[in-house]
């Protein structure tokens, strides 16, 4: 099979994208692949995410975030660019630091961002057992859960502040 | 050099062969990844940083219900041989145990073990809780290392987001933070060129692999470790149950591989496997590679009862102890040695005598 593109080479890489909610599958010779910006095999290995995004069969194309490098925890001093090199966040306030870039790299991961395995409950005297703290926490939760649509957790959740309220 | 011998059966309980499907599944491991708020990531933390965690864990641990009494092992104050030791054992990551060259671990470098279950501390994340089973044993293996979750949480402030669930260094193990894998032995599959088929179908499923020694090792002896690759979204007992339902499914294609050898070739795998068991019995010298794909041989020849009184739990021995550090540390030399393909095939057969078939 030929490239789509330059119709000339023989074809490495099937790409698969989804746009305005239809399947669109291009496929490429490398050459074609590397000119349109899609990493290829060998690029996604170096990096430290590379198996993981590759055994995804996501293509590694703009799965972590390129703008905003400059973008700075202030709790540990990494920055976005720190964890683009390296794979790893500096601590736990990374999460909210690079909030809006690590959802949309967790989507493309898990396929979820929210968590709905075991939840954490502190241990006593650090606070959380006040019922008012677990009221706005489970307010939080719930606002989260109906911006990912998820209607389940939030059903859940409602109940559950009905009855601290 | 450390003494093994304080851990409840040298730490490898789950070799035993005991468990459900122990001829094709060795074992099961399980860990939750849990980390420290307050406390910058063990990757960016300073000496000092780490010291305190350890200091922290370690009051939990003495504190806790499941860990007090739990035997530690500072790795920053032992040998290179003893590490690699508790790395062969799988109680330890290569990184943790700091096996390249030259490399040291640096302070606060440990290793809790009580029973079957293990903390690493200040890997790449503070904690990694672990438990391994012998045999295909997921539930009871999340059983035990969720009771030492919950009995450390209780005591340590772990660092935990509404959305996000458990937060760790490395985004890919966010939210419940636990890979489970199972470590089974498909020499069937690889033998009916139907093992590539298998090992796609993974990745479509969500599921991954990797060799005898985890992230980044190479397969040998036809030794595969399934795990879960994402990590949030789904719920504990979702990745366990879907890990668990993918697993039986490569189990049962596996035994379907096996009667097809039967059927088909049995002169061949006969053939094939006493091979491997004359090699293993009359060899005078062995690398690791070597023993493991001969050991693989004559796995599948006891299992498809070819070879009749040798038992898994010999051949699972075989496979801990003909490691370099494990048999320098028995033989008294260094896992360097020249020797040791000697010393191997010297070990492989006096174990094989005393089981004599």
């Amino acid at each position: 099979m030929l490239c789509d593109n330059c119709k000339e080479r023989e074809v490495e890489i099937h790409l698969t994208k989804v746009e305005n909610d239809t399947k669109v599958t291009l496929h490429l010779c490398k050459q074609c692949a590397q000119q349109k910006g899609f990493e290829t095999g060998e690029s996604i290995l170096k990096s430290p995410l590379g198996g993981f995004i590759q055994a995804m069969g996501k293509g590694g194309a703009s799965v972590l975030p390129t703008a905003a490098d400059g973008l700075r925890c202030a709790a540990c001093g990494s920055t976005l660019r720190d964890f683009r090199e390296s794979g790893r966040l500096g601590c736990a306030q990374c999460y909210e630091s690079f909030e809006t870039h690590l959802r949309d790299l967790l989507r493309r991961l898990h396929g979820s961002s929210q968590h709905v395995g075991e939840r954490y409950g502190p241990p006593a005297g650090a606070g959380a057992a006040d019922p008012r703290l677990e009221l706005l926490d489970l307010k939080e939760q719930l606002r989260r859960a109906v911006e990912n649509e998820n209607f389940e957790l939030a059903a859940e959740l409602r109940d559950r502040i009905r009855v601290l309220e | 050099m450390i003494d093994l011998s304080l851990l409840p059966d040298g730490g490898i309980a789950w070799l035993d062969a005991s468990g459900p499907k122990g001829n094709i599944v060795l074992s099961t491991r399980l860990r939750l990844a849990r980390n420290l708020q307050g406390y910058v990531f063990s990757q960016r933390a300073r000496d000092t940083d780490r010291t305190a965690v350890l200091e922290r864990v370690s009051e939990a641990s003495a504190a806790s219900d499941r860990l007090a009494g739990a035997v530690t092992f500072r790795l920053d104050q032992l040998e290179r041989l003893d590490r690699q030791l508790l790395h062969e054992r799988h109680l330890v990551s290569k990184e943790l145990a700091s096996l390249d060259r030259e490399a040291r671990p640096r302070p606060g470098a440990a290793l809790l073990v009580q029973g079957s279950v293990g903390v690493m501390v200040n890997e790449e994340d503070h904690l990694r809780l672990h438990g391994m089973r012998s045999g295909f044993a997921l539930e009871e293996a999340y059983a035990e290392v969720e009771m030492v979750d919950a009995d450390l949480g209780r005591l340590l402030p772990f660092a935990f987001h509404p959305e996000f669930g458990y937060l760790t260094s490395c985004p890919t193990n966010a939210g419940t933070g636990l890979r489970a894998s199972v470590l089974i032995h498909l020499p069937g599959l690889v033998l009916t060129k139907e093992i590539g088929k298998v090992l796609q179908g993974l990745a479509q499923v969500g599921l991954t692999f990797r060799g005898l020694y985890g992230e980044g090792s190479e397969v040998v002896g036809n030794f595969f470790q399934l795990s879960n690759q994402t990590t949030l979204g789904k719920s504990e007992e979702e990745l366990i149950d879907h890990l668990g339902k993918i697993v039986r499914q490569v189990i049962e294609y596996e035994e379907q591989a096996r009667d097809v050898l039967l059927r088909t070739a049995p002169d061949e795998v006969a053939d094939k496997t006493w091979r491997a068991y004359g090699l293993l019995k009359h060899a005078r010298k062995l690398t690791f590679e070597e023993a493991m794909n001969l050991l693989s041989g004559v796995r599948l020849g006891v299992g498809l009862k070819m070879i009749p009184r040798l038992s898994v739990y010999t051949l699972n021995k075989l496979l801990i102890f003909t490691q370099p550090a494990h048999l320098a540390a028995l033989e008294g030399c260094q896992p360097g040695d020249p020797e040791l393909p000697v010393v191997r095939a010297a070990y492989v057969r006096r174990a094989l005598e005393t089981e004599a078939v």
